[in-house]
């Protein structure tokens, strides 16, 4: 008991954190689910000063090719843009903060379907807190969530009220971060969805909802439709909304139907535009991951294919390294690709693509209540007429005035108000 | 012109030395900053040895991902495969060797429309040879075509006449080996095509004809198109044969009865090559050539497994097989050559150059404005097996078609003698 407290005592409410079905094995200081055999292991992130160094003669090391021909972003990542994050990465960027920001929350390993499954998971020290886990994507990680921890779990302490409060679950994706990576094939978004439910089985949470985009997405829709009952609901920024007839049409390149609306046009522009210049990476790790020899090898062949996501996100990142103090700061975009550098999940991550078999933005069929929040820089903005068609129970819908694919990362108190919202019927 | 004589004698063979006549201009500096300057200087492949130090110092210094979770190449090349392969890549290859394989054919440079042009010329000792310019694709270069040199030059020593005899001219296309690297975009299939037709009449020849596979073939197919005075005619191993009705199939559309069982098979495997990803590694070169070029740049088994999941790897034995071509040393010239040049990055930009556009879709590659000779030899092997019926509709001066029992993509390397057989066969009537 002393040994796990220890562990937990600097950052959460001990007591909050054991659920009902929860007890401490008192030999290895595990937290053990009653229903299950499976202890729940805390885990530390700690990666030796080797590596660190090893990371940073590499970047110093980069073999550069020759500058773009064009004078834009056309061809991928600029070389003036990437070697401004060579230099701030080898000279001025710190690891051991972020590692500290991730051990500052309680961390946890445990095995679901054979694997070892890392989260974080914070408890709201107000009773009523309603239970949430919520799920990143490719290029990211739980990084990408750990500014809205704070404010979710404690809302009092940031402009909300106890009845906003959440017990928050992040967990890495198989083959990410610090999950284990899947030895063989299967680990798909339905498994992926299968062992999140588990996962808040063993946790004891008989009453939460999920929330996700990009891949988080697709495994917290694919959650909805499987609908056990203690999932009440979801909240997606990315969601999967465009008509079967639309998809159809955009795939075979027919021109814009002329009954689309404004918000729908808008929509079919994006994804036109994504379907035809933006998708070639998911092409590529979707049929031959393994390929990717040189971004696991390579610290800047990583960053610059993370920083190639999409359009819009490269454009929000690389105004980063262009001094402009937007959005994400060059330490986020840094804590990110450093964590796939040090846990080598360049290709585990990208087999994710390989794995999966939903087709991107297609209505999955969710029955249970949905909440959508339309960021504008997303890789498309849903309309509300097509969320209302994908989602019978749409409990909330808004159309935000700034946020891209990185929501929750780059406009932590947007989404902390729109998780606040969503939910607020489902209390 | 002692110098230059100097120079020679050591390079070239044979009677390539009466190409003297050409290169007088070369004996000043050959940085000339004129843009009228159309000297061809000698050139010879010197690699210090601090840069391939430094290729074997990364290679030994290899990061490598965990195995794939399946147990075939779907996933791309896999893991001990390319280990073994680049442990010997940083252990007991050799590129002096392929260094002085280059060094051992008479090279040159010239600059054509504000570019240094890279190529190999090797002239027949046979006064009547037909002279030849031969364009490599991507992931090759000039040393797919060293085998096939000796047969077309030499043919006598090869079991053919001095009839076949041809005089080769095998250039690098811009921003790949040895030749420069565009610095800004507008590179495209006729640019290289016009480029290489200065080249061919700047060495002196009236009339000539045109070989190549991959971006070869759209080189050669574009050069047919723009038919400049003295193109006698072109050869490809890679024709854009995919004719309206072909690429309807391939979009889904249900088989056309007319089509043949020959044909149905070519059109389902070119098919389920497509389906399965075979050509991922092109979209994301067309569409994002920088960002792929960082890792291949920086990392030699990056560069050697984006290469490597090309089709026309896909039975090649990794050096297993000691008898086949090319060997596993001929396949790391190759990449090497790629890394000393650093032109991972430069070379794929030909995909994004020629974007939205595919090499095999006669549509696309415009054959409906060729009107002069085509020949085509089918390799068995090759990603897409084009069909007579197809090809007769694609070109309609199609002067030779022949389908050969062995090889793929990279014919020429693998079966140089067949291919010096089909280039005899394939122009004999343009002599």
């Amino acid at each position: 008991m002393k040994k796990t407290e220890n562990i937990l005592a600097s950052s959460v409410d001990t007591d909050a954190l054991v659920s009902p079905d929860t007890i401490i094995d008192a030999q290895s200081g595990s937290l053990v689910d009653l229903k299950s055999s499976e202890p729940i292991r805390p885990f530390k992130v700690k990666f030796d000063d080797a590596e660190l160094i090893d990371l940073r003669q590499r970047i110093l090391a980069t073999r550069w090719p020759k500058r773009e021909t064009v004078n834009d972003a056309t061809q991928g990542v600029q070389l003036t843009t990437i070697q401004k994050l060579a230099k701030y990465w080898a000279n001025d960027y710190d690891w051991r903060k972020v590692e500290a920001k991730l051990n500052s929350y309680p961390n946890f390993v445990t095995k679901i379907d054979g694997l070892d499954i890392h989260f974080i998971h914070v408890r709201s020290k107000h009773a009523n807190a309603l239970p949430i886990i919520i799920t990143h994507g490719w290029p990211g990680s739980v990084i990408e969530q750990l500014k809205i921890v704070e404010p979710l779990t404690d809302p009092t302490a940031h402009g909300g009220i106890i009845e906003e409060a959440f017990h928050v679950v992040i967990p890495s994706l198989p083959g990410f971060g610090f999950s284990e990576q899947p030895s063989e094939g299967g680990w798909e978004p339905n498994r992926i969805a299968r062992a999140w439910i588990t996962l808040m089985k063993r946790l004891g949470y008989n009453r939460y909802v999920a929330q996700g985009g990009d891949w988080g997405d697709a495994v917290t829709e694919l959650m909805g439709v499987m609908a056990p009952s203690e999932l009440q609901a979801i909240h997606t920024n990315l969601p999967a909304t465009v008509p079967d007839e639309i998809l159809g049409a955009l795939w075979t390149h027919q021109p814009a139907p002329a009954t689309l609306s404004p918000d729908e046009k808008k929509a079919w522009d994006q994804i036109d535009f994504f379907f035809k210049k933006g998708l070639a990476y998911a092409q590529q790790m979707g049929s031959r991951p393994q390929t990717l020899y040189g971004i696991e090898d390579s610290p800047i062949g990583l960053a610059a294919w993370i920083l190639d996501h999409d359009a819009r996100s490269y454009e929000l990142i690389a105004r980063t390294f262009d001094d402009k103090k937007e959005g994400l700061s060059k330490d986020d975009i840094l804590d990110n690709i450093t964590l796939y550098w040090l846990t080598k999940t360049a290709i585990s991550s990208a087999r994710l693509y390989w794995e999966n078999k939903v087709v991107f933005f297609k209505q999955l069929g969710v029955k249970i209540p949905v909440a959508v929040s339309a960021f504008p820089d997303e890789i498309y903005q849903a309309p509300k007429s097509w969320a209302e068609k994908a989602y019978p129970k749409l409990i909330h819908y808004n159309r935000l005035e700034v946020g891209g694919h990185f929501a929750a990362w780059e406009q932590h108190r947007l989404f902390t108000k729109e998780m606040r919202a969503a939910f607020r019927s489902i209390r | 012109m002692k110098k230059i004589k100097t120079i020679l004698i050591i390079t070239l063979v044979g009677a390539a030395l009466a190409l003297q006549g050409t290169i007088t201009n070369a004996q000043g500096p050959s940085h000339s900053s004129s843009k009228m300057d159309e000297s061809i200087r000698p050139f010879h492949v010197h690699i210090s040895d601090a840069a391939i130090m430094d290729l074997r110092k990364r290679i030994m210094a290899t990061r490598w991902p965990d195995k794939e979770t399946v147990v075939d190449q779907s996933q791309g090349v896999q893991l001990e495969k390319l280990k073994e392969l680049v442990t010997y890549w940083g252990s007991r290859y050799d590129w002096r060797k392929g260094e002085a394989k280059l060094n051992s054919l008479p090279q040159f440079i010239t600059t054509i429309d504000g570019l240094d042009i890279h190529f190999i010329h090797v002239k027949s000792k046979h006064p009547k040879a037909m002279p030849l310019i031969i364009t490599h694709g991507w992931p090759g270069s000039v040393f797919e075509q060293i085998k096939l040199i000796g047969p077309l030059t030499d043919p006598t020593k090869y079991g053919g006449n001095p009839e076949d005899a041809f005089d080769v001219v095998i250039p690098s296309i811009p921003g790949f080996g040895f030749s420069a690297k565009p610095t800004e975009a507008g590179w495209g299939l006729e640019r290289i095509g016009r480029a290489w037709d200065v080249l061919m009449k700047r060495l002196g020849y009236k009339n000539y004809v045109a070989q190549g596979g991959d971006w070869g073939a759209g080189v050669v197919e574009a050069m047919a198109r723009i038919a400049p005075s003295g193109l006698l005619g072109i050869h490809t191993n890679l024709p854009a044969a995919v004719t309206n009705d072909v690429g309807a199939v391939l979009g889904g559309a249900p088989m056309p009865p007319e089509f043949s069982e020959k044909e149905r098979a070519a059109v389902n495997d070119l098919r389920n090559f497509l389906h399965n990803g075979g050509l991922s590694y092109l979209v994301m070169m067309g569409a994002r050539p920088q960002a792929v070029s960082y890792g291949l740049t920086d990392s030699p088994s990056g560069l050697a497994g984006w290469m490597l999941v090309h089709g026309g790897f896909d039975k090649w034995s990794f050096g297993k097989d000691p008898k086949q071509s090319p060997t596993i040393d001929d396949v790391l010239d190759n990449f090497t050559l790629y890394w000393l040049t650093n032109t991972a990055g430069s070379s794929s930009r030909i995909y994004w150059e020629n974007r939205n556009m595919s090499l095999i879709s006669a549509v696309d590659q415009k054959t409906n404005q060729i009107n002069i000779p085509v020949a085509i030899t089918v390799f068995p092997d090759e990603v897409f097996r084009a069909q007579e019926r197809w090809a007769r509709k694609a070109f309609k001066n199609l002067i030779y078609f022949n389908e050969v029992d062995r090889g793929g993509h990279f014919a020429m390397w693998e079966y140089p003698q067949l291919f010096a057989a089909e280039l005899r066969a394939a122009f004999k009537t343009l002599r």
